[in-house]
């Protein structure tokens, strides 16, 4: 009951959708309000892992856009890839990629993942996402803010 | 009609014909040549058995063959269905064991060849026995060829041989019980040919005895809890087409007895009888699939599964009689013909499954599931085959068993009218557990298939797995047939089975045309169903073609979470697919586990091996049958002392005993 | 005929909506905007056009069962009384035969589930059918407690009985089996506290799990029949219990209309109720699924025994 009661009195906590800045991403338009997107740690320090669960919480809620994060690449639009690509996750990252149907879009979140932000030349990483597969689209931010996670989504599901 | 006992007695010569085959035949080829006479008799047989359930009647006396008795023979519609169900049977095993005693696999020998054609006519004769020392004498044949059979493989494993002495023991202590229970019945009723028992007056409390005692011994033959023990040990590690004679057609026999002795030669009784059988059935069906469900050894699963099917054989004979004794002839009729529609379905269903597990034994080597899979591209037909057997077992529409179960839960629904607390607080437990046995059939057979022959092998020796010779294939496809048949058009089955129900009990409850219940409660169309269901999926095809963008399918190696190729040891076994459901009867399966931990040398805390069993153990072979072994040996042992091979002491046995007779003598006088 | 292709295409067409509305709901108890109750369709749309996938190493079982679950639950939809109780496939309208059918569309993919050979789809079938073979027994006992008093199992007959004797749904019979029903048709289509259909985590999965190598057309069809079983089975729920405003044979076609739109509230408001509920509820360990099942288990056979007694 007292959850009823807390339910009532919070009512509703998403923000209303802001503005959209950017245009459509071409290479989504046949997905059509619907992403489904499977998530990459290739080897970040989990601070944009913190940023996108706060993107699919309450306040932004990144699936009223219509996008969702699935458990299983086949199931997957796109792969939303952070961090940057260890030694050890590069196989595991182009085996990921090669799981997910055709056509298939990557995004690269955070500065890591466009060129290894400041993890840039240490001995474990192999290179920036885009060095191991095609990348679609880049976030920039260490981490990204939530608003723009949820920009880049809506670029793919254009809603 | 004398049509009957010409096709009868034509089966029973082809059966001795390939007997003496066997026994004279050159050993090439000995095989081919009998198994084709076998399929002869059995299809002969076959007819015999249609041709009786038709109407036909057919009697013999022969004084001749049986000093004192004569064998008296008589073949009415209910041993028409036996007989039937037996020729079918055994025509489908004896195809396939042409194909299975090439290269070295299954019996080739003599005498094994030889016994499997008597084997056959003895599973014939009891069925059509007319008189007590008649059926007695079948029963024994019967009992003798199958163990003999049973033994074929001694010489290859050592289980062989404990498994025949429990089937010995066994059968012939239910012998034993059946044996004292007619006799008893023959001596009062002064005459010992069913017409003279049908007619005896006896007193309610013989009666009961008379029962009660056939009723444990044809339990035993049925593989029924708690005397089921033999069961899951010989038909396992007999040659697979004879498991498939003994799971399909034997046990069969067993409910015959019942039916014949209970409902025929007592005509009925007092409503206790068939509440006893019908809760020995429900056990029996709940525990037979309860240990089906944990089993890892196919044959096993299949033999445990034969005790469950039993036990709702069981239940429909139960609440047939029950029916019958409050005078709800209407309602004993759905029950029996939804009895007799099950033995017929098992039969089919299990004969195919029973094949199939021989085909995959002799192109793997092995029993296990866990080291199973994969059969599905190397042995294509025989895994199309069990699965049609698999979803026949699993009484799941478009199967047959589906059919037969729902007509047997139909006979239950009605039964609400019929008064009595008994009946009041057992028909709901009897639901319950018909219900529940459905269920876990279900997951039985979807890990029987599932495990054993999809995915990837899990051993060597299934990946290099071959498809059986076609005449293996065509023995389970003939079976398979049979069981598609019973599933797509059990409308032909069932009026078939109206005369042999009319023969025990006063009524039919389903009506000729379909299978429609007295009164309209209940039609159900198979036919229909299946129909449906391939015009949904074709439309669902249809619909995928028409509407949907094609695009061209691509291969991609299995989702390994991107870890690498994931090896066959990561795959679910038989043994972990079943753990959950044995972890929720924990308290009734009571699974034994240990772990064996090798610490190396230098430190125990270092492991250089850890070794993990896990066996469920059968309950009541355990808590049952081992202390009364324990009993037996030790008074074995003790009894030892009475023999020292002393003449003296033997004389003075003699005289005591003696004695001892001469004064009971004198006080009964 | 014409109420029977209403009832199929109501279904095939209204269950993804359910599924919308019922995340819907939620996404509003939660504070949530939420996607709108079209994303379903929107994701059907654009699954269709999207790539399927054949795993190196699987086989025939592994393509028919996206052919099976939805052909399965059409069946299943044109016999059950939503709309009208006249079905023209009577001898399929048997509550036995549709339970049968139901759990024949889960062993196909629980099958291809194992056909898969990864430990995975190995786990979501072995849960899939340990789940199964509790509930199915529960249905078929509710199923058995439902039917003594109307004497048939035909389900045009129950309904029509249950709404002819309004009383009767108010009998301890009726209640008891409700109830059981309930819990497994949650259990059957895999929602919390059984099973969880968003979770992400393999460990936690029943019905994902099995699923987890489907993509493009045969993960669409999957999606779509699995809307379909859980509308399907509030439908039965809501005639079973609430058999009112059903269509009889030769009803016009204003009738069937009004019965479309009175089955589609019904299903929509149990939905909603359901999904309410799952806010409050968190999901079961696997091993006390067991222990709900057996209970409710329990409360059909009560249901059973309280119908003998009361017949
Ligand atoms: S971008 Fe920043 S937050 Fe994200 S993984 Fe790299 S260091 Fe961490």
């Amino acid at each position: 009951m007292s959850l009823l009661r807390k339910i009532r009195k919070t009512g509703r906590v998403a923000e209303p959708a802001p503005e959209r800045t950017l245009e459509d991403l071409p290479a989504a338009a046949q997905l059509r309000g619907s992403v489904q997107i499977r998530h990459v740690d290739a080897g970040s320090c989990n601070g944009c892992e913190v940023e996108i669960a706060s993107a699919f919480g309450p306040v932004y809620d990144g699936e009223r856009y219509g996008a969702r994060l699935v458990a299983s690449p086949r199931h997957a639009d796109a792969l939303l890839v952070t961090g940057p690509v260890t030694r050890n996750m590069a196989s595991a990252l182009r085996r990921t990629f090669e799981a997910v149907p055709e056509p298939r879009l990557v995004v690269a979140l955070g500065d890591c993942a466009r060129d290894c932000g400041v993890f840039a030349g240490a001995y474990g990483v192999a290179g920036a996402v885009r060095d191991v597969v095609p990348v679609d689209l880049e976030v920039p931010g260490c981490p990204p803010e939530p608003q723009v996670i949820i920009e880049a989504l809506r670029r793919m599901t254009g809603r | 009609m004398i049509l009957v006992g010409v096709w009868y007695v034509a089966a029973l010569s082809a059966c001795a014909l390939a007997a003496l085959a066997a026994v004279l035949g050159p050993a090439r080829g000995r095989p081919a040549l009998v198994g084709t006479i076998t399929v002869g008799a059995g299809a002969l047989a076959a007819v015999a058995g249609v041709a009786a359930m038709g109407g036909g009647g057919w009697q013999a006396w022969l004084p001749e063959v049986l000093p004192l008795a004569g064998v008296r023979l008589a073949i009415d519609p209910l041993s028409g269905v036996f007989i039937a169900v037996t020729g079918a049977v055994t025509s489908c095993a004896a195809l396939y064991g042409v194909g299975y005693a090439k290269d070295g696999h299954g019996p080739a020998g003599r005498v094994t060849q030889a016994a499997v054609p008597l084997f056959v006519a003895s599973m014939l004769l009891v069925p059509a026995a007319a008189s007590v020392s008649t059926l007695l004498l079948t029963w024994e044949l019967m009992a003798i060829t199958s163990l003999l059979l049973v033994l074929a493989e001694h010489r290859r494993r050592a289980a062989v041989g404990e498994a025949a002495l429990w089937y010995a023991v066994m059968t012939h202590l239910g012998l034993v019980a059946i044996l004292s229970g007619l006799f008893a019945f023959a001596a009062s009723a002064g005459g010992e040919s069913f017409a003279q028992l049908r007619a005896a007056e006896l007193s309610p409390a013989m009666r009961s005895a008379v029962f009660v005692a056939t009723f444990v011994g044809f339990a035993s033959k049925a593989g029924i809890v708690p005397l089921h023990v033999w069961l899951p040990r010989a038909h396992p590690e007999a040659p697979s087409h004879v498991s498939a004679l003994m799971s399909a057609a034997m046990v069969n026999l067993g409910c015959y007895g019942i039916l014949r002795v209970g409902l025929d030669l007592l005509g009925g009784g007092p409503a206790w009888w068939w509440l006893l059988v019908l809760a020995a059935g429900a056990v029996s069906a709940l525990y037979g699939i309860l240990h089906a469900v944990v089993a890892a050894d196919l044959k096993r699963l299949l033999a445990y599964s034969t005790t469950e099917n039993m036990g709702l054989v069981l239940i429909g004979l139960g609440a047939a009689g029950f029916f019958a004794t409050a005078g709800f002839d209407a309602l004993a009729g759905v029950a029996l013909t939804a009895a007799l529609l099950h033995v017929v379905n098992h039969a089919a269903f299990k004969t195919v499954l029973f094949l199939a597990a021989g085909s995959v034994l002799r192109a793997t080597g092995t029993r296990d599931l866990d080291a199973l899979g994969g059969l599905r591209t190397r042995m294509p037909y025989t895994t199309g085959l069990f699965a049609v057997g698999a979803l026949c077992a699993s009484a799941l529409p478009p199967g047959n068993a589906f059919i037969s179960e729902w007509l047997l839960l139909q006979s239950l629904i009605q039964s609400g009218s019929v008064s009595g607390l008994a009946g009041v607080v057992l028909m709901p437990l009897a639901v319950a557990v018909i219900a529940l046995s459905a269920g876990l059939a279900v997951a039985t057979f979807v890990k029987a298939f599932g495990v054993g022959f999809l995915a990837r092998p899990r051993s060597p020796a299934a990946g290099a797995a071959r498809e059986s010779p076609p005449a293996m294939v065509g023995g389970m496809a003939l079976a398979a047939g049979c069981c598609l048949a019973l599933a797509l058009a059990p409308v032909l089955i069932v009026p078939a089975l109206t005369r042999p129900v009319l023969a025990v009990v006063a009524g039919t409850g389903v009506s000729a045309r379909d299978l429609i219940l007295a009164g309209g409660a209940g039609a159900i169309s198979p036919t229909l169903i299946a129909a449906a269901l391939v015009l949904a999926v074709g439309a669902v095809l249809a619909l995928t073609r028409a509407v949907m963008v094609r695009r061209s399918r691509r291969v991609a190696r299995l989702w390994d979470c991107g870890a690498g190729p994931m090896s066959a040891r990561m795959e679910y076994t038989a043994t972990s697919f079943a753990e959950p459901l044995q972890r929720v009867f924990d308290d009734v399966l009571a699974p034994e586990n240990d772990v064996d931990v090798t610490p190396a040398r230098e430190s125990a805390y270092l492991v250089r091996r850890v070794a993990f069993h896990a066996r469920v153990p059968d309950r009541i072979e355990r808590r049952l049958y081992d202390p009364l072994l324990a009993v037996a040996d030790d008074v074995g042992i003790r009894a030892r002392r009475l023999a020292n091979g002393s003449v003296h002491r033997y004389l003075a046995f003699g005289f005591c005993v003696l004695t001892g007779a001469l004064v009971v003598l004198a006080v009964i006088e | 005929m014409a109420g029977v292709v209403l009832q199929v295409v109501l279904v095939g067409l209204g269950s993804p909506l359910l599924v919308g509305v019922m995340r819907q709901v939620r996404a509003r108890l939660e504070g949530r905007a939420g996607a709108g109750i079209w994303q379903p369709w929107r994701d059907l749309r654009k699954l269709m056009r999207r790539q399927p996938i054949t795993p190196a190493g699987t086989g025939w079982m592994f393509r028919a069962a996206p052919l099976l679950l939805p052909g399965t639950a059409l069946v299943v939809a044109s016999v059950v009384p939503l709309v009208t109780t006249a079905s023209p496939l009577d001898g399929v309208a048997d509550l036995f035969a549709v339970t049968a059918l139901l759990t024949l569309g889960s062993v196909a993919l629980a099958l291809a589930g194992l056909d898969t050979g990864t430990a995975f789809g190995g786990m979501g079938a072995s849960r899939e059918v340990t789940v199964l073979a509790l509930v199915e027994p529960t249905i078929l006992l509710s199923v058995f407690a439902l039917s003594v008093p109307a004497g048939s199992t035909n389900l045009g007959d129950i309904v029509t009985a249950a709404a002819e004797h309004p009383l009767s749904l108010i009998s301890p019979v009726s209640l008891l089996a409700a109830v059981a029903l309930v819990i497994v048709s949650i259990a059957e289509t895999g929602r919390i506290p059984v099973d969880n259909p968003a979770t992400h985590l393999e460990l936690t999965m029943i019905h994902e799990a099995m699923t987890l190598e489907y993509a493009g057309l045969d993960l669409a069809l999957i999606e779509w029949a699995s809307a379909m079983r859980l509308s399907l089975l509030l439908g039965l729920l809501a005639g079973l219990f609430a058999p009112w405003g059903i269509a009889t044979a030769g009803a016009g076609p204003l009738a069937l209309l009004v019965a479309a739109v009175v089955i589609a509230l019904k299903v929509t408001v149990l939905g909603g109720l359901l999904a309410a509920s799952e806010v409050f509820m968190a999901k079961l360990r696997l091993f006390r699924i067991p222990e709900l099942l057996a209970g409710s288990f329990l409360m059909a056979l009560l249901a059973v025994a309280a119908s003998y007694f009361l017949a």
